[in-house]
């Protein structure tokens, strides 16, 4: 990279990471304040450990998008299969352009329109609840779908069409040629499409705000509701932890891509020397 | 032959089997719920048809002091609507040109450095929303962090929290990600080759560009500005707390319509506001479509 | 790939039979309450929920949990509770509120055999007009909006009356609530309208009055009130009585805050009811008198930091000791003739023609 460029990248994650410098030292505030740095504590995390609400609300926003993104995915994946092979010109248009409503419409929308039909369907069933964790669930896999499908979609189209035929004419079931032939060509599409969905999902709060219901409160809901009483350092100190454990994982992960890779290379050399050897003989 | 129509006929099995789930998903949570938001916009709370919803929206009118301090009859919806498309519309503005040269940078470097700054760009986005507004009050607020860094500089203060910029500050810094990730993704498949060619035909950078770059990038700039606009146009929390709730949003307008317990007037602003934006899409493929052809 | 969906099964099922109550003879109770507005156990105060739990496990034999969720706001519980989306047994509305659920039939009667703690409760509490006959309620707190302000900005001398958020020398430092009826009723007071006035015309006055504060306004404010007062970021404020401690405990050093009651001003009262979607009415009412309690209810009446009607709560001098002389001043100011006090100046249900025309007037501030 050039040193403008350089430059220039280095100030976008300056203003990138300006708020999460700020939360992370002000989860050691000493005060309650969020504005003015009294002294460094770790109060506010032993404060956080001992709250079980709001660990229970993160346990939630967790579960809710791990259910979500896999959901999601899965569905998404055999969807885009379909699309790709779908014939009439007239019915595939009509799937794409519903499977882009939720990525095109405000999420208000999607939140309102889902609150009021679940409510409608409840009512007309006579249900004592008509919002729980299973309206939410469905409501972050329906605005998750799109994001995995366009993911996948591209892949499936790079991907050599004669691929899965051949291998069903050596005799695969269709489901073995689709786990054996299609998935590895398709993955990077598939895990990248599974993050976005599962990043969304842990940041939505329109949404979840108008889909909560009964006894599955997520973080953003709780952190909303708060009205009564100020927003605490606590939930700064939980926002830095939660950066620390992502960082670690990506650390995690690169350190295994690298090794991954290491492996592939050594593979191919093998490869090559085997080829080599063979066309000597 | 034969088990050639047989693998046809497997596939046409795997397709279907494949569509299913999805399908019923999407007429069910997608397609149904749209259709629900229409039935409330056009009904009263009796649930009978009736137009005064929508009409409301276009004729509803307040009185307001101009800039010289004459009093006015204006459109509150229209001003409210008005308003947020233009602070959305400067955002996705601000977001492109800050957002596109970074693309098109990250597309250039090293597979390493590529993963690594996205990854980057994604990380603030694991952390929530509402923290990361509450830690931009912080930054931005008159005895805030910007402020008191200019003090030790000797610069007097400024003030920003609670004035457009503050919200279009939020907006961009939000949406960010949902702008370069699209336009990265172009750029990283476009062949370095071609931008190599056109400088040996004599295109000076502008003119590589002008006309080889943008011309290909231009349908992740065209995502992008969609997955930032929208949100940004109906956003209800950062004007809230950024703005100091002073700059109503068709956002807000909405959540306190709902707040209000009038589901149907909400409904119908949501409705009217799908349209508005559905038609804006549509004609913003048109274009891209044509320029991507021509 | 089989593992991840086997993975997402597996937890999926675990999801729905955590989220099942009565699954493995764990009786529920879903209590919806306020945000932030029960002691629950943060920096070594009473966890209510857990001792709860423990305590009617120690007295009844039997396991139960409680399902404890928030709100935001009344109208936010309202809409949730009234469109049927979701259930719960015990809720915490504000007065108006409990008017409005009450005349629209959401609320149970609560079997007082059940409530012996409500002997507890002062007789300037009973009778009021949400619920004259005593049949739905039992109230949690109380409270009074007063005016905040930093005495190192603003001058002693115009410290009086509602005058002062409305007075030009403090322009962009004055701080407004973030919700229409608590905003207006701030005009209302200032110019002696009643704040339960259906007539359009009265309302029209107080937005032409919030018109003239709107450029004077530095933000609207719900929670982040705290911050910006502590801070110094503003210097006038109307908030709750009760939160101007929080406030004075946490403010900066070049901060001097003040608190005083402007003449006319809002009294609230948010009670302990059951609505009719209630499902273990009477788990709910041990629950409710549990709250009442002595060591309940002064562990919440310490969080919360806002005035208890329970007179084993103001009569308790351990409780006086930790509030300190001023609190108790400003949080009890004459209990006598609260009842008329609070009948003149408190929020009525307004009816839904009138809440939504406050919306559009809202609006029309809003766009100013």
């Amino acid at each position: 990279m050039k040193t403008t460029s350089k430059i220039y990248t280095a100030l976008i994650m300056i203003f990138l990471f300006a708020p999460i410098a700020v939360l992370l030292i002000f989860s050691f505030n000493e005060s309650k304040s969020l504005s003015v740095f009294s002294g460094f504590s770790l109060h506010w995390y032993s404060e956080l450990f001992h709250d079980y609400a709001t660990l229970n609300a993160l346990k939630n926003t967790v579960l809710l998008a791990v259910c979500a993104s896999v959901i999601a995915t899965v569905t998404g994946t055999a969807a885009a299969v379909g699309i790709t092979k779908m014939r009439n010109k007239y019915l595939k248009v009509t799937l794409n352009t519903v499977t882009n409503i939720p990525m095109i419409n405000p999420d208000i929308i999607t939140g309102i329109s889902l609150m009021l039909m679940f409510v409608f369907v409840g009512r007309l069933f006579g249900a004592a609840t008509s919002l729980n964790f299973g309206t939410m669930l469905i409501s972050h896999i329906t605005f998750c779908l799109p994001y995995v499908i366009l993911q996948v979609l591209p892949k499936l189209q790079q991907m050599d069409k004669a691929l899965p035929e051949a291998a069903m004419d050596l005799g695969c079931t269709p489901f073995k040629a689709f786990y054996k032939v299609i998935i590895p060509e398709i993955l990077p599409g598939i895990v990248t499409g599974m993050i976005m969905a599962f990043t969304l999902s842990l940041d939505d709060f329109v949404i979840s705000y108008f889909t909560s219901g009964n006894g599955f409160q997520t973080l953003p809901i709780r952190i909303y509701n708060m009205t009564k009483k100020t927003v605490t350092p606590k939930m700064y100190a939980l926002a830095t932890l939660i950066f620390f454990v992502i960082l670690m994982l990506l650390l995690i992960s690169n350190l295994a891509d690298s090794e991954g890779d290491k492996t592939i290379k050594e593979a191919r050399k093998r490869k090559k020397m085997r080829k080599a050897t063979e066309a000597a003989n | 032959m034969k088990s050639n129509n047989s693998i046809s006929k497997r596939n046409d099995l795997v397709r279907k089997l494949a569509l299913a789930p999805y399908s019923v998903w999407a007429v069910l949570f997608i397609v149904v719920p749209l259709l629900f938001v229409a039935y409330y916009a056009f009904t009263d709370n009796d649930f009978n048809f009736t137009f005064d919803n929508v009409a409301r929206f276009f004729t509803a009118t307040t009185s307001v002091f101009d800039k010289q301090g004459m009093p006015k009859e204006v459109h509150t919806y229209l001003v409210i609507f008005m308003r947020s498309l233009r602070l959305a519309a400067i955002s996705t503005l601000i977001c492109l040109l800050l957002g596109y040269p970074l693309a098109y940078i990250i597309s250039r470097a090293g597979a390493k450095t590529q993963k690594v700054i996205i990854t980057l760009i994604m990380i603030p986005m694991w952390m929530n929303f509402l923290i990361r507004t509450y830690a931009w009050m912080t930054i931005l607020q008159d005895s805030g962090i910007i402020n008191r860094i200019l003090g030790h500089l000797g610069i007097s203060p400024i003030h920003i929290i609670g004035t457009e910029a503050a919200v279009i500050i939020g907006m961009v810094y939000d949406y960010f990600p949902y702008m370069v990730l699209p336009i990265y993704s172009i750029m990283a498949k476009m062949d370095n080759k071609l931008i190599e060619a056109a400088r040996d035909l004599g295109c000076n950078s502008a003119g590589v560009l002008r006309r080889v770059i943008w011309p290909l990038s231009l349908p992740g700039v065209i995502s992008g500005i969609t997955m930032v606009l929208i949100p940004s146009i109906s956003t209800f929390y950062i004007s809230q707390k950024l703005g100091y709730g002073k700059f109503y949003l068709i956002g807000d307008a909405i959540e306190g319509q709902y707040a209000a317990n009038n589901l149907h007037f909400a409904a119908a602003i949501a409705f009217i506001l799908m349209v508005i934006l559905l038609a804006a899409m549509v004609l913003m493929q048109r274009y891209a479509d044509k320029k991507t052809c021509a | 790939m089989k593992k991840i969906i086997s993975l997402a099964a597996a937890i999926l099922l675990s999801a729905i039979l955590f989220s099942g109550c009565g699954s493995d003879n764990v009786t529920c109770l879903n209590v919806y309450n306020w945000g932030e507005y029960i002691s629950d156990g943060s920096e070594g105060s009473f966890d209510t929920i857990r001792e709860f739990e423990n305590w009617y496990f120690e007295n009844y034999g039997q396991k139960i949990k409680v399902n404890y969720d928030t709100f935001a706001s009344n109208e936010d519980m309202y809409n949730k509770l009234s469109n049927g989306a979701v259930s719960y047994d015990v809720i915490i509305p504000s007065d108006y509120m409990i008017d409005r659920m009450r005349n629209e039939g959401m609320l149970l009667p609560l079997n007082y055999e059940n409530i012996p703690n409500y002997q507890n409760i002062d007789d300037s509490f009973r009778g009021l007009y949400y619920d004259p006959e005593n049949l739905y309620s039992i109230p949690y707190t109380y409270g009074v909006v007063g005016i905040i302000y930093n005495a190192n900005k603003v001058d002693e001398a115009d410290a009086k009356g509602w005058d002062l958020m409305w007075n030009e020398k403090y322009k962009g430092d004055i701080l407004q609530f973030n919700n229409p009826r608590d905003a207006f009723a701030t005009a209302q007071y200032k110019l002696g309208l009643d704040v339960n006035d259906l007539d359009h015309e009265k309302w029209e006055l107080a937005l032409t009055e919030m018109k003239k504060q709107f450029p004077l306004v530095k933000s609207f404010v719900m929670d982040e009130v705290f911050n910006m007062m502590e801070a110094g970021e503003a210097s006038v404020a109307a908030y709750y009585a009760g939160d101007y401690f929080t406030m004075a405990d946490n403010q900066a050093d070049s901060v001097d805050l003040r608190f005083y009651y402007p003449e006319r001003t809002n009294y609230f009262i948010d009670a302990m009811c059951i609505p009719s979607c209630c499902q273990n009415k009477e788990l709910a009412e041990i629950f409710i008198n549990y709250m009442l309690s002595p060591e309940a209810a002064i562990a919440n009446a310490e969080y919360i930091s806002y005035a208890s009607p329970n007179s084993a709560v103001y009569n308790d001098p351990s409780y006086a000791e930790d509030m300190g002389e001023e609190a108790m001043e400003i949080l009890y100011p004459g209990i006598e003739n609260f009842n008329e006090l609070y009948n003149t100046y408190s929020f009525r249900n307004l009816g839904p023609e009138t809440l939504i025309y406050l919306v559009n007037l809202w609006e029309q501030l809003k766009i100013s």
